[in-house]
């Protein structure tokens, strides 16, 4: 970097606008899509695991070793398969990581259900799926809602790795910035994806909000008294 | 699975200064000192938010927003600012490390039985007495939980540090790619998961060791 760059040049970022637009909105479903189908596939295999008990040891410790592969490695394994630069090439590994961090929250919110509640539901002639919809999921919302939120903000910032191959998003600026030595870009991609990521886990406390109205009847309740 | 036999058979990739061992030995070295600093700024943080109940929400607010950090940015940002070097990959792991330590810390020591504290106030205890001989003991496996889940996401993401030119396993994986050489780069991400498995393991075996028979319930009446 010369001694007479500033930390950051405006104007280039005025002259980048649709591009800088193109990479945030690439950022953005590259970093939703994951979470959405790693919710998807997490509640069946969450729902396996806390009905089987015996099924959650193995799946757990599978999903550990998925937690633990670097996201690079990822991208590269499926080149082959899925293609160099391609959406799918950053999606698919960023989904093992969603599950990874959904199933255990799926299960724990699961075991979050009081005994009592099951039984009254039970007692009150539920079927066992529409205690599971009407009563066991909305009472694990809280819980499964804490692992979205990591899953997301998360997901939104590894996305990024994905430039290295070619599909990273804002991840493009810092691969850009580093090759040029120019700082603008990678502030401008680190700023964008730190907002997303906020403003994304933002919507979520609301869909908390609005998903589980008893407990803010609650939270009032207790503030009166 | 040829490519096991292509990487880890090579006598080549296990001799020298860019060897497997001392690919492993710079990996580690890196993340141990990230965890290392993380833990010295995050544990006592979140020992004092939980403890007193003050910031919660801004320990919270921020720990999350950190993650969204991402460290790719982060590290060249860095590089370029500071120049290359050892020191400056430290900063995105750390940034990295932080929010699930600071996290786990603050809500573990939240999180104690309020009985449990009434006794110890009961007992005669002060305010930084519970906090270390009762809040810290009883909280120590979610504070764990925090170092470990830490432990595993630097592991995994130093490989990044590789794409500024610095060492650790890295170096196999972003090499690997660069020149279509498929076997290295799987040995080497089949390393950085070793290494984590490692690093799971020995919190298995620190977590047996530390936290007290009470908390973890392996001794039960009395």
């Amino acid at each position: 970097m010369r001694p007479d760059e500033p930390l950051i040049r405006w104007d280039w970022i005025g002259r980048n606008r649709s591009m800088i637009w193109e990479l945030l909105v690439d950022n953005t479903v590259m970093g939703l899509l994951p979470v959405l189908f790693g919710l998807l596939l997490a509640l069946p295999i969450g729902l396996a695991c806390s009905r089987w008990r015996v099924l959650y040891q193995p799946a757990s410790g599978l999903l550990n070793v998925v937690y633990a592969l670097p996201s690079l490695a990822l991208f590269i394994v499926l080149i082959p398969v899925t293609g160099l630069a391609e959406r799918a090439t950053v999606i698919i590994p960023l989904t093992c990581y969603a599950l990874a961090v959904l199933v255990p929250a799926v299960v724990d919110g699961l075991r979050s259900v009081p005994d009592h509640v099951r039984q009254a539901a039970e007692a009150m002639g539920f079927t066992p799926l529409r205690r599971l919809v009407q009563v066991e999921l909305p009472i694990a919302v809280p819980v499964v809602l804490a692992g979205m939120r990591v899953a997301t903000v998360s997901g939104i910032s590894l996305v990024s790795v994905g430039a290295l191959i070619g599909r990273g998003g804002l991840g493009g600026l810092f691969v850009t910035g580093w090759q040029l030595r120019f700082p603008t870009p990678i502030i401008v991609g680190v700023v964008l994806v730190v907002l997303l990521a906020v403003a994304a886990d933002g919507l979520l406390v609301l869909a908390g909000r609005l998903l589980t109205p008893w407990a803010r009847a609650r939270r009032e309740a207790g503030e009166a008294a | 699975m040829s490519w096991l036999a292509d990487f880890f058979g090579d006598p080549a990739n296990w001799a020298g200064p860019y060897g497997i061992p001392v690919r492993l030995a710079e990996h580690a070295g890196f993340c141990a000192l990230a965890l290392g600093l993380a833990a010295l700024v995050a544990v006592p943080l979140g020992l004092l938010a939980g403890h007193t109940g003050r910031g919660v929400h801004l320990v919270t607010f921020t720990a999350n927003a950190a993650r969204a950090l991402p460290t790719l940015g982060l590290l060249v940002l860095v590089m370029l600012l500071a120049g290359v070097g050892t020191l400056p990959v430290l900063v995105p792991l750390v940034a990295l490390a932080v929010p699930p330590i600071l996290v786990n810390t603050c809500e573990g020591v939240r999180g104690v039985d309020p009985d449990l504290l009434d006794a110890a106030y009961g007992m005669g205890l002060r305010g930084h007495q519970v906090l270390l001989r009762v809040r810290t003991p009883v909280a120590l496996p979610l504070i764990l939980l925090g170092l470990r889940l830490a432990a595993i996401q630097v592991v995994a993401t130093a490989t990044v540090a590789a794409y500024v030119g610095l060492g650790g396993l890295g170096r196999f994986i972003i090499d690997g790619l660069a020149t279509r050489d498929y076997p290295q780069t799987l040995g080497g991400a089949t390393l950085v998961v070793l290494l984590a498995l490692a690093v799971q393991a020995a919190f298995a075996v620190v977590e047996r060791v530390a936290v007290s028979k009470g908390v973890s319930r392996r001794v039960r009446g009395g």
